[in-house]
């Protein structure tokens, strides 16, 4: 497959770039999103950009949307520098760009969706038949011409919505499509109907810039593949040229970043797990989880992005709707019925959201009301709050987290990214949880303040709690836990125990390389 | 065709519902009516609705953009105060005067506008602010009720035409074919109602966002004083009335979510919105012919509300099944 994917590209230099990116970087706060980044284009070709987590394709192509402005770096079209304000410069240049949210509106028809940014119109008002018209049309071009145009987009499917959007983006007759994790919603039938267009569309002489963490999608497709990693492009390369393994090794290819606590000799004990899950199920979101954390333990859940680990916290906390399967507590059958039952003393179960602002915090409030939140039935008698022990347990919290705050009548709001984090977790010490879950709770913070919760952590667990830990790091998933889960597309594809939670080992199980048609399992041991 | 008529009906709904559940209530009332459907009843019907439709339609286009105006209820009064004194001397000076008004309407919402847009301030805040700022120059134009209007003009638009059909109804059909029609088709009436059923997604597709919310504040604003305009023909005079004015902007919220247009904005019509004022008001009509004391009226307004509120939020609940959080 190889073979035949190098024999079809064409020597790139009998070719000139339709669209450069030269040095492009981009920060955010302090965070580097891009540092100098580098892409080439060409018509006709489809160009693979491939990364882990926060590697900085999302901001690339966002950059070249549109959507954000560089702060360094050039950009050229055919040769000649070019800048975009907005959305709408990089579309009359010619780039239409499909993004994994997606940018349709729900309450307007297919085809006012098509024609959404530029609609045919005849003294100001919309030619209702030229817009049918050019709906048609750009539904048949995308493969998709069994989508009704008068039909909301909020009654179709997901699946649906998004061949809605690729023909949306193709009504506008692009030079550069982006296709950013495209295929991520579709089903079977639909990504075959994609792969016939978008190879239809490389002949027509469009460049597509295509971004997927399925390997064989992009065996199948790409011509050319760049390689993302901490924001900087690492390697440009005509597909066929390296093998996964090699691939793999480019996507990590860096060192251990921070120092974690040493883990607590682990022996399997005889009591029965803390945490018993079989057979969860939940729509197409959760396939057949089943797994045990016992007491003691930290269990982390590792994969992409948006694999179901997120669902299957919420899950097991009792948030989500029409799940089956059986959670058991202790070796007993238990059903959650939400997160005040989750917080029952016989669970005793806390979750630390991903998103603190709006789920774990009330920013206006005092470092106080937040702390004290999930307690209060404890600090309280006959619903009066018990002013003296609340002000006994908050102070406890405060000085084990090291919370740095002046005083605990702030609002919570005034503290920093890492204090409102720790405030988060500390909320939920303040019920001295059984089991605790974690969505990915060190994002967005400074390096001190993480090691500060890998600690804590580890003193949970072996204070005898169980802990289910998600997070997109995967230094933390190595350095932290004890078991690692690697969820693809909602199942447990792989586990991962001790000196096997590698690196290499996640990213290979996370691509599903297994799968994939032109991976081979020895080749990435073998580089292990 | 069949299958373009199911989706149009699934585009209406809302719209359509509203107007079944008005003719509904209307038929009920003049059935019940003692000297049932004649000339006379259906001329004071159409003037007592028609005002609450006008400002309802005003409440509509900010509300399709997910903002909320509670200053219409205000510039409706400040039109009608500023009518008493310009819509005055004869045909010729008459029509200045409504065209003058019509442009102090149009201003008021534009203002409210800019302020949204530029200000960033939230559509509540604002309009409650620019609402008292508009009240206050309706009483500094009128201390005390009075003045005058061009009494041909105000019969014409009251009164019947070929003695049967209300002028006012006439009037209102006018403003939809003259203001909602081109609106609804128009390429910045879809970007009123992209932004406000996704404002991002309408920003990633390139939709001028601060254009359609500029248009959808300024037409409220120029409907808002038709309202006024129209409170002038009726009373003959001007009243900075408060009471009044709060009333009818609470009443054409009521009346928008009756009419089927969603508070969270991107969907729904004016049309819905007229027919949600109509069935309000003819809940009043219906209580009397049904020789209900007056002092009910009220609360079955409110119970007629909450049914409809209910109804809409019937979807949501099957919704948060699958996912409570985002729900």
């Amino acid at each position: 497959m190889r073979d035949a994917g190098a024999a079809e590209s064409p020597p790139p230099s009998s070719n000139p770039a339709l669209f450069e990116m030269r040095g492009v970087s981009k920060r955010y706060g302090g965070v580097r999103a891009l540092q100098a980044a580098d892409l080439t284009i060409h018509a006709g070709r489809i160009h693979a950009v491939l990364g882990e987590n926060g590697a900085g394709k999302s901001t690339l192509i966002k950059i070249m949307a549109g959507v954000v402005a560089p702060d360094e770096g050039r950009m050229l079209l055919d040769g000649e520098p070019v800048k975009f304000a907005s959305p709408s410069d990089a579309q009359a240049a010619g780039i239409a760009c499909i993004f994994q949210e997606l940018s349709l509106i729900p309450d307007l028809s297919v085809a006012d969706n098509i024609s959404i940014s530029d609609p045919p119109h005849r003294f100001g008002l919309i030619d209702a038949r030229a817009q049918r018209r050019i709906a048609e049309a750009a539904l048949a071009r995308a493969g998709a011409d069994n989508i009704h145009p008068a039909a909301l987009v909020k009654d179709l499917s997901l699946s649906r919505r998004q061949m809605v959007e690729i023909a949306k983006a193709l009504a506008r007759k692009p030079r550069i499509l982006i296709l950013d994790e495209a295929t991520s919603a579709l089903t079977a039938a639909d990504v075959e109907r994609i792969y016939a267009v978008l190879k239809r569309l490389r002949a027509e002489g469009l460049a597509l810039v295509y971004i997927s963490h399925r390997m064989h999608e992009i065996a199948e497709l790409a011509d050319e593949c760049t390689v993302f990693r901490n924001g900087v492009s690492v390697a440009s390369y005509p597909a066929g040229a390296r093998t996964d393994a090699e691939i793999v090794e480019l996507m990590i290819g860096r060192e251990l970043s921070a120092e974690f606590p040493p883990r607590a000799p682990h022996a399997p004990p005889d009591a029965p797990p803390r945490i018993s899950v079989e057979r969860l199920n939940w729509g197409d979101g959760l396939r057949d989880i089943s797994f045990r954390v016992h007491a003691g333990e930290v269990v982390g859940l590792g994969g992409l992005d948006g694999q179901g680990q997120r669902e299957l916290l919420l899950a097991l906390f009792g948030v989500l709707r029409g799940t089956s399967g059986r959670v058991s507590i202790d070796g007993e059958a238990v059903h959650i019925a939400g997160p005040s039952d989750a917080k029952r003393r016989a669970i005793g179960m806390a979750l630390i959201p991903e998103d603190r602002k709006s789920e774990g915090l009330m920013l206006p409030m005092s470092v106080r009301d937040n702390l004290s939140f999930a307690a209060l039935d404890s600090l309280s008698r006959m619903g009066i709050i018990d002013r003296a022990s609340e002000r006994d347990a908050v102070a406890r919290i405060v000085r084990l987290l090291a919370i740095r705050t002046n005083g605990t009548d702030v609002p919570a709001g005034a503290l920093s990214g890492g204090n409102q984090q720790k405030l988060v977790i500390g909320k939920w010490l303040m019920v001295s949880p059984r089991i605790l879950l974690l969505d990915d709770p060190t994002r967005g913070i400074d390096v001190g303040t993480k090691q500060e919760i890998y600690q804590l952590l580890r003193e949970l667990a072996r204070g005898g709690a169980a802990i289910l830990f998600y997070t997109t790091d995967l230094d933390e998933l190595v350095g932290c836990c004890d078991r690692v889960l690697v969820m693809v597309e909602g199942a447990i594809r792989r586990e991962l125990t001790g000196g096997e939670i590698t690196e290499h080992a996640l990213v290979s199980s996370a691509l599903d390389l297994a799968a994939a048609p032109a991976a081979s399992g020895a080749e990435v041991r073998l580089a292990s | 065709m069949m299958v373009d008529a199911r989706y149009w009906l699934r585009q209406n709904a809302g719209t359509l519902a509203a107007f079944a559940a008005f003719v509904a209530m209307f038929v009920l009332y003049t059935a019940n009516h003692p000297a049932g459907l004649n000339a006379n009843v259906a001329q004071t019907a159409a003037n007592k609705g028609v005002i609450l439709a006008l400002v309802a339609m005003a409440q509509t286009f900010v509300v399709l953009t997910s903002g909320i105006d509670l200053s219409v209820g205000m510039v409706m009064v400040l039109a009608n105060c500023m009518a008493s004194y310009v819509v005055v001397g004869g045909i010729a000076g008459a029509t200045l005067g409504v065209a003058a008004v019509l442009a102090a309407g149009a201003a008021c919402g534009a203002i409210n506008g800019l302020i949204v847009i530029f200000g960033r301030l939230q559509p509540i805040v604002t309009t409650i602010a620019t609402g008292a700022v508009y009240y206050g120059i309706a009483l500094a134009l009128r201390p005390v009720p009075g003045g005058d209007v061009e009494s041909t003009l105000a019969d014409a638009v009251t009164g019947r035409i070929a003695g049967v059909v209300p002028s006012s109804i006439v009037l209102l059909a006018a403003v939809v074919a003259i203001v909602w029609w081109p609106f609804r088709r128009s390429v910045v009436g879809r970007a009123v109602y992209a932004v406000g059923s996704a404002e991002v997604a309408a920003y990633m597709s390139g939709v001028p966002i601060r254009r359609a919310k500029l248009v959808a504040y300024t037409l409220s604003g120029l409907l808002a004083s038709v309202a006024g305009l129209f409170v002038t023909f009726v009373t003959y005079s001007g009243e900075a009335s408060a009471a009044g004015g709060s009333t009818y902007t609470l009443y054409s919220i009521a009346a928008v979510v009756l009419g089927g247009v969603s508070l969270f904005g991107g969907s729904g019509s004016a049309i819905g919105a007229i027919f949600g004022a109509l069935m309000f008001r003819t809940i009043g009509d219906l209580l009397f012919v049904f020789n209900v004391e007056p002092l009910w009226q009220p609360l079955f307004q409110g119970l007629v509300l909450l049914g409809a509120v209910c109804l809409g939020s019937w979807r949501l609940l099957r919704i948060r099944n699958r996912l409570e959080l985002y729900g």
